[in-house]
């Protein structure tokens, strides 16, 4: 938006200055009316007792925030919300790199196997919810009968229908479609490395283990960080997987900040509250994204 | 002698984890296949079977007459399609202006559509919500595409404009000598050299599109309007879970995708990991 203001107001007769700027116009106006906007619209209406039921619409200061901080809704999303993003990132970065690892050595079908790779992270996520869905049926699911017929289960499971298992299911998904994404960013990250130091470090006698975690992990570290820090930020608004397969529930014990502010926003229509939901949760985002992002430059300048 | 069996062990244990890769990645996908064969008795059956026999069509005709999923397609066809353009267009001019006009904020720039990129959507889909009621928007391809459009710009001008800065000096230089202008070396030189890059980075806003539920669930409320996202999560009988029906359509949208996937396989790593890994 600012941008285009600038453009328009350069004088006509010096118009070849202006070009770059004119062809930066689409872009600000596309992300300052779908992005900026909303986003401080959001803040201010986070101010409002804004609803479409009862057709309120004041402003009402810092009450909402306040609702918020007493709100046992709230916290228990944001407390799924936490584990959900602190389990599914860990075990997505281990089992990435596990694969990277192996991904990076040379042998027959390993463009068949990176190609596989590529049908989770392509398959939509709300198929990959209904799919989860279907393996982890509690009746008729195979999954269940795959553990019955191995012996390590005596009943059939409720996964994503019953309190204890439905958290731990919705992982497992969010597992299963993005670790291989999370593998092939690493592999990339590997790749840039000099081959001839891990060769270097062999000769005088490393073992392989020792290689990877004296001379590949450090080379890899801001890779590592910067994979997580994006993967970790992508699963805090989790919506697609758990709207689908659970909607919140058995008992909202899977329901996370973003699905809370949805059914805030559209199932009971108060935009004012549901807007303070989801601003607390930007707002938490952006302090986990500098706080991360502090903890990366401290890292690579120690590394130097 | 100690080498060569090492490396005998160590072929066994890369033989073992590429196979669990394998198994882990397309299994769930190839259940769901045999799982859209198969009558809906012997989808309950106490054993699963494996091989669909008899095999049966019904969840593909239930798919498609009684569910009119080919409506959803359409829409998302449209929609995804329109939003393709509109990113590449839009991208493909900020990346040219960005990369190869001398614009001294442009790592400032770069860094704010960036950060753009990194809002939360549920954070946007509320005001956005009530803008597009306002505007009449609801239940409008145009609603989709204009929000679709920004949410892919990031990415897009991100990677073209890395592809961009791969182009020597030299060339704006020749052009420049042969009378071309500014607009001229982005559409007639540019553009043209940049076709695989565009390729790749126009299949990722196009699977973006394809995929995105949030706000189609938000903004559309009629078949005439609802994306694949919304039609696959409304599929639920009264008094059961139509599995068959649902493995069905899964299939339908997701096989296009892998094939896709498949054949510009190496463009799509290389565009998604030019971000994190040069960052």
């Amino acid at each position: 938006m600012r941008l285009g203001t600038v453009a328009a107001r350069k004088p006509r007769n010096r118009w070849p200055d202006a070009t770059p700027w004119l062809l930066l116009v689409p872009i600000a106006v596309s992300l300052g009316t779908v992005s900026v906007y909303p986003i401080l619209n959001g803040l201010w209406l986070s101010l409002r007792n804004t609803s479409l039921v009862s057709q309120q619409d004041d402003f009402v200061g810092l009450l909402n925030y306040g609702v918020l901080l007493g709100d046992d809704a709230f916290w228990n999303a944001w407390r799924h919300t936490l584990v959900f993003t602190f389990v599914s990132t860990a075990l997505e970065t281990v089992i990435g790199m596990g694969m990277a690892l192996l991904l990076f050595e040379q042998f027959t079908g390993r463009s068949l196997i990176r190609a596989a790779m590529l049908v989770p992270w392509a398959m939509p996520t709300v198929v990959t919810s209904k799919m989860f869905g279907w393996l982890f049926d509690g009746q008729h699911g195979v999954v269940n009968w795959l553990l019955l017929s191995a012996g390590l289960i005596r009943d059939n499971i409720n996964w994503y229908g019953s309190v204890d298992h439905a958290l731990g299911t919705i992982i497992v998904a969010d597992v299963w479609k993005t670790t291989p994404f999370m593998a092939l960013l690493l592999l990339a990250g590997l790749q840039t490395i000099d081959g001839s130091l891990t060769e270097a470090a062999r000769m005088d006698g490393a073992k392989t283990w020792q290689a990877f975690l004296y001379v590949r992990l450090p080379m890899l570290w801001s890779t590592l960080l910067i994979a997580g820090l994006f993967r970790a930020l992508d699963a805090f608004r989790v919506f697609d997987l758990v709207y689908v397969l659970t909607g919140g529930g058995p008992a909202d014990s899977t329901e996370t900040l973003s699905t809370l502010s949805y059914k805030t926003l559209f199932s009971t229509l108060q935009f004012g509250y549901g807007s303070t939901l989801s601003t607390a949760m930007f707002i938490t985002e952006a302090i986990i994204a500098v706080g991360f992002a502090v903890f990366i430059v401290r890292q690579l300048g120690r590394a130097r | 002698m100690i080498g060569r069996r090492r490396t005998a062990s160590r072929q066994a244990l890369i033989f073992a984890g590429a196979t669990a890769i394998l198994v882990w990645s397309a299994a769930p996908f190839i259940w769901q296949l045999s799982t859209s064969f198969q009558d809906d008795k012997a989808l309950t059956a106490a054993t699963p079977s494996f091989w669909p026999s008899p095999g049966t069509l019904d969840h593909y005709y239930n798919v498609f007459a009684a569910k009119h999923f080919q409506l959803y397609v359409l829409n998302s066809i449209i929609v995804a399609g329109l939003t393709t353009l509109f990113c590449l267009a839009i991208g493909a001019m900020a990346a040219f202006s960005l990369s190869r006009l001398r614009i001294k904020q442009r790592f400032g720039i770069l860094i704010t559509i960036l950060s753009v990129s990194m809002f939360p959507q549920i954070a946007l889909v509320g005001p956005l919500y009530l803008i597009a009621a306002n505007l009449g928007l609801l239940d409008t391809f145009t609603s989709l595409v204009i929000t679709y459009v920004a949410l892919g710009l990031p990415l897009v001008t991100w990677v073209l404009f890395g592809y961009f800065e791969t182009f020597p000096r030299e060339l704006d230089e020749a052009a420049r000598m042969d009378g071309i202008g500014t607009i001229g070396l982005l559409v007639r030189i540019i553009v043209p050299l940049s076709a695989p890059a565009l390729v790749t980075v126009g299949l990722l806003a196009f699977i973006a599109a394809w995929n995105e539920f949030m706000f189609a669930l938000a903004f559309t409320s009629n078949i005439e309007h609802q994306t694949i996202p919304v039609g696959i999560a409304n599929f639920t009988n009264l008094y059961y879970v139509p599995w068959g029906d649902i493995a069905a359509a899964s299939v339908v949208v997701t096989l296009p995708l892998i094939l896709l996937v498949l054949f510009f396989q190496r463009h799509i790593i290389e565009g998604l990991t030019q971000g994190a890994v040069k960052g």
